[in-house]
């Protein structure tokens, strides 16, 4: 995207510190995340980009700086609040309910959309019905068939081989409709086709008129990265080096001094 | 139990201007918005298309093909998965006066580009994405091609390419037409005679290049009806339409059959959730390859091999019983009333429950066709009581020439011609047929042509014979008969398909042709081998670790020491080895309805083979394997060839 199209800043983060005890994970990282981009965050391993994403969502507060979601402050905030005002994510680590199928673990990502409480769930009537078949409806037209996940919506989770389990988690984070997804590492431990497939999916929540959700990812495969961000920003031991477009980025003599010895990184798929 | 014959005697009269679309017509007048003549699962529920909305797509996109250009006998070609929007181009194209030709949905880009060139097709139907990447990157290599259509809008928001347009903008550019020019769909229709062409069908061919097959309007409409005259289908009958549409037998029972007689089929979710989807139907009426039916037989097999203990016992005192009667039946003989009662125990307490899971739960006539299916599989199926029947025909006589009949079956056979087809053995030994379904003749290639139609006979290339009963008997195709050392004739499917019907073999390739003894080739069943290791707590990596492991090969040594003993001693395997990878029809050792390509594979492996017939016991292998998507990796692999003792008998 070129710089005069981009879109108003949606997240900002302001010079964040958090410390763990007395060591620093993330020491004054700021980032403006802004409408409608790819936004990736790369860097070696312990440079703080999933405590970045925990800040961000709620898992940790961060002791110094602000986080500003559309224009509210919500560094105080605790996660299932953040999550209403439409920040979902997937985790790095798998996050699944194993034991139950996957339309029952989608459909808990939409629970924060419904209206109807346990008495009247357990009744089953009327309005409580519609807005039941109505959920049914949406996750089935616009998660399922966007995920290609039809053969599996009945298989409980445990059984799944782990490429469909990230799948199911991205589609879980999908049902709450967010505005700001978080991935962490989607690519993670897929074998090549499944790796395309996700980075289509990615793009397609991305570009998609009927979706168009502004995605921050955390992704150790720079050749997806690379392709499909509009912004990336670089961490190293807890600071942020740069921001720029992925061209950008590459030609950064710090960033290349930052990956020097770790030339796996680099290494693509590919 | 599910069974009894229906009668529907189809209300067409084939004249010399009957053609598919003005049955469609007709079938539409009739039905209206009554009766589905479609059903597809959609977002995880069934939806209904009529006969009248069946009937409105294809006049629609027949005129939008028209307002595109689209002059009678041009080609149009179609690639995709079974979906209605398949069904509606293609009657489209032939309501339009066109000529439809369809690709397998798995064809390379290669393959694509040959067809499309070949019959000079002016349009190709696509689904969505990825059928639209591959066209485009091979559109420059076709200059005949005109417009892509595509009909799933997902991922398509980034094309602005000018070939493409959407099945919806042909559609609204057909009403535009329509608006214009009311009638002109019917005009267009009643301008059709039975004698032009419909499809141009590509062979698989084992041997060379795709030949195109003409098929008629009168090949196809004569062929539903003589095949609907020895099993009737009704209109209120359901079928599942799962298989590739570029295969002949999918045409047989969705076009040539299911327009004249009306009955509704079926479209699944996602390829993936067919078997699931067949289940939820259970269809009344079932065509597909031996290999489907192979799959379902394996499946059965590997379930029983988990169950507990007094499961299993169930079950197989049930398929002792089922075997007994369907040996029974297959030797005429009458069930005794004691026999008759287990049967019935038998299918109360397994077999019902088996069939619904199967999703044969309804059905009436299981056929299968296309390649060699094994006599055990097909034991199996009779024994669960599923009237599992043979048909023999090939693309050339638009998909069937013989079939078996009702209390006729016998499993080494194909059957007796069906009404107004004659079938002859030449002194060669090869069959010929001649009926009103035999073809036109091949698009493009006098030669062929020349070879295969003589005098209105069809030269099938396959040997075989007809045996006391009036029942044809398939040999093997003539270049694959094998001559053994002790100069006697042998077919190698007929081991193969014994060999396959171990759960844990998925392919098998028989070698001995002019050679001193015979050999195997065998691939296993990555899924059920990996499985079993599982259980017994063995290491692998990969398909190629797994199928050298020692163990593994001791339990396909025992397959065909199995397998061997019922065989005279020179037809007996001497020797095997596994190969490292499955065979693959992108690899082009499969033609894309999985029958093996034995030249190919034989020059392929040659370094196997040549192996097989030293004295050695390992062989290094030096390749290069293919993508779908076009890429290549290279394989370097060591194998153990396993010598099997011969113990003398029969």
């Amino acid at each position: 995207m070129e710089a005069d199209q981009r879109g108003p800043v949606m997240l900002k983060v302001d010079e964040i510190h958090m410390y763990f005890g007395k060591v620093a994970a993330l020491s004054g990282v700021s980032i403006d995340v802004r409408k409608g981009e790819i936004h990736s965050i790369i860097g070696p391993n312990g440079a703080g980009k999933t405590v970045l994403l925990n800040c961000i969502n709620g898992l940790y507060h961060p002791q110094k700086g602000s986080i500003t979601f559309e224009g509210q402050e919500i560094s105080k905030m605790r996660p299932h609040n953040r999550a209403k005002l439409g920040l979902s994510r997937t985790f790095q680590k798998i996050e699944l309910f194993k034991g139950m199928t996957v339309l029952d673990n989608i459909r808990l990502g939409r629970h924060i959309h419904m209206k109807s409480g346990i008495l009247s769930g357990a009744v089953y009537f009327g309005k409580t019905a519609k807005e039941e078949v109505e959920t049914r409806q949406y996750l089935e037209e616009e998660i399922i068939d966007l995920l290609e996940i039809e053969a599996i919506r009945n298989k409980t989770v445990a059984m799944l081989p782990y490429g469909l389990q990230k799948r199911v988690e991205l589609g879980r984070a999908l049902a709450l409709n967010p505005k700001l997804l978080l991935l962490d590492e989607p690519l993670a431990g897929l074998n090549l086709e499944e790796v395309e497939d996700m980075a289509r999916f990615i793009i397609d929540i991305s570009e998609d008129e009927k979706w168009k959700v502004t995605c921050i990812l955390v992704e150790h495969d720079m050749g997806v990265v690379m392709d499909i961000s509009d912004q990336v920003s670089v961490l190293n031991f807890g600071n942020k080096i740069t921001t720029g477009t992925p061209q950008e980025v590459q030609a950064n003599p710090q960033v290349v001094k930052a990956y020097l010895g770790e030339e796996d990184l680099y290494a693509t798929r590919r | 139990m599910p069974h009894g014959d229906k009668t529907f005697t189809i209300p067409f009269k084939i004249t010399d201007e009957l053609t598919l679309p003005k049955v469609l017509i007709e079938t539409a007048k009739k039905y209206g918005h009554n009766k589905a003549a479609m059903r597809e699962k959609e977002f995880g529920l069934w939806k209904p298309i009529t006969w009248q909305d069946y009937l409105d797509r294809v006049k629609y996109i027949a005129l939008g093909l028209n307002s595109l250009g689209l002059q009678r006998e041009d080609k149009v070609a179609m690639i995709g998965d079974n979906r209605p929007e398949g069904l509606w181009a293609e009657m489209g194209t032939l309501s339009a006066g066109g000529i439809a030709v369809w690709l397998f949905q798995d064809s390379l880009l290669d393959e694509v580009a040959y067809i499309i060139n070949h019959s000079d097709a002016v349009f190709l139907f696509g689904e969505g994405q990825e059928e639209v990447d591959k066209a485009l990157s091979i559109k420059d290599r076709c200059p005949y091609l005109k417009k892509i259509i595509w009909d799933d809008p997902k991922g398509m928001r980034g094309y602005d390419d000018p070939m493409l347009i959407s099945l919806k903008e042909v559609m609204r550019l057909g009403r535009e037409l329509e608006q214009k020019d009311p009638g002109v769909f019917e005009r267009t229709v009643d301008q059709g005679l039975t004698k032009d062409v419909a499809l141009l069908f590509y062979t698989s061919g084992t041997t060379a290049l795709p030949k195109g097959a003409l098929l008629s309007h009168y090949n196809l409409l004569t062929m539903g009806q003589a095949m609907m005259g020895v099993d009737p289908c009704t209109p209120e009958d359901d079928f599942v339409s799962f298989l590739p549409f570029a295969w002949i037998g999918e045409q047989m029972m969705s076009i040539s059959s299911g327009l004249q007689v009306g009955f509704t089929i079926n479209f699944p979710e996602e390829p993936e959730t067919a078997q699931e989807n067949i289940r939820e139907i259970g269809p009344h009426v079932m065509f597909a390859p031996p290999r489907m039916y192979e799959q379902m037989t394996r499946t059965v097999q590997v379930k029983n091999l988990d169950s507990s203990w007094i499961k299993r016992n169930i079950f197989n005192w049930a398929m002792k019983v089922g075997y007994r009667v369907a040996d029974l039946k297959f030797d005429k003989k009458p069930v005794p009333a004691g026999m008759q009662f287990l049967r019935w125990l038998a299918y109360v307490i397994v077999f019902k429950k088996l069939r619904d899971h199967l999703g044969l739960s309804r059905v009436r006539n299981a056929y299968t066709g296309g390649a060699a299916m094994g006599p055990d599989h097909f034991r199996f199926f009779h024994s669960l009581g599923v009237n599992l029947k043979q048909i023999y025909g090939q693309t050339e006589i638009a998909g069937i020439s013989v079939l078996h009949r009702k209390g006729d079956i016998k499993f080494d056979t194909v059957g007796t011609p069906i009404p107004g087809t004659e079938v002859k053995i030449t002194e060669e030994g090869e069959i010929i047929s001649k009926s009103p379904s035999v073809f036109l003749g091949y698009y493009k290639n006098p030669e062929a042509t020349e070879k295969t139609l003589q005098d209105g006979w069809l030269y099938s290339g396959d040997k075989g014979f007809i045996d006391e009963d009036g029942h044809l008997v398939v040999f093997d195709r003539s270049k694959d008969v094998m001559i053994l050392h002790d100069k006697s004739i042998f077919a190698p499917q007929y081991l193969e398909t014994r060999l396959k019907f171990a759960p844990f073999i998925k392919d098998a390739w028989v070698i001995g042709h002019e050679r001193a003894y015979i050999t195997a080739v065998i691939c296993i069943d990555y899924a059920v081998v990996g499985k079993w290791a599982d259980d017994k707590k063995l290491n692998y990596t990969s398909y190629h670790e797994l199928s050298q492991k020692p163990e593994v090969y001791d339990l396909v040594e025992k397959q065909i020491r199995e397998a061997n003993r019922s065989l005279k001693k020179p037809a007996k395997v001497h020797k095997f080895l596994n190969l490292y990878k499955e065979f693959d029809a992108d690899d082009e050792e499969l033609t894309r309805t999985r029958k093996l390509r034995r030249a190919f594979v034989e020059n392929r492996y040659k370094v196997l083979v040549e192996a097989l017939y030293q004295d050695t016991d390992s062989v290094h292998m030096d390749t290069t394997i293919t993508y779908e998507d076009g890429r290549v990796s290279q394989i370097k692999a060591d194998l153990h060839i396993r010598k099997i003792p011969i113990e003398e008998g029969k």
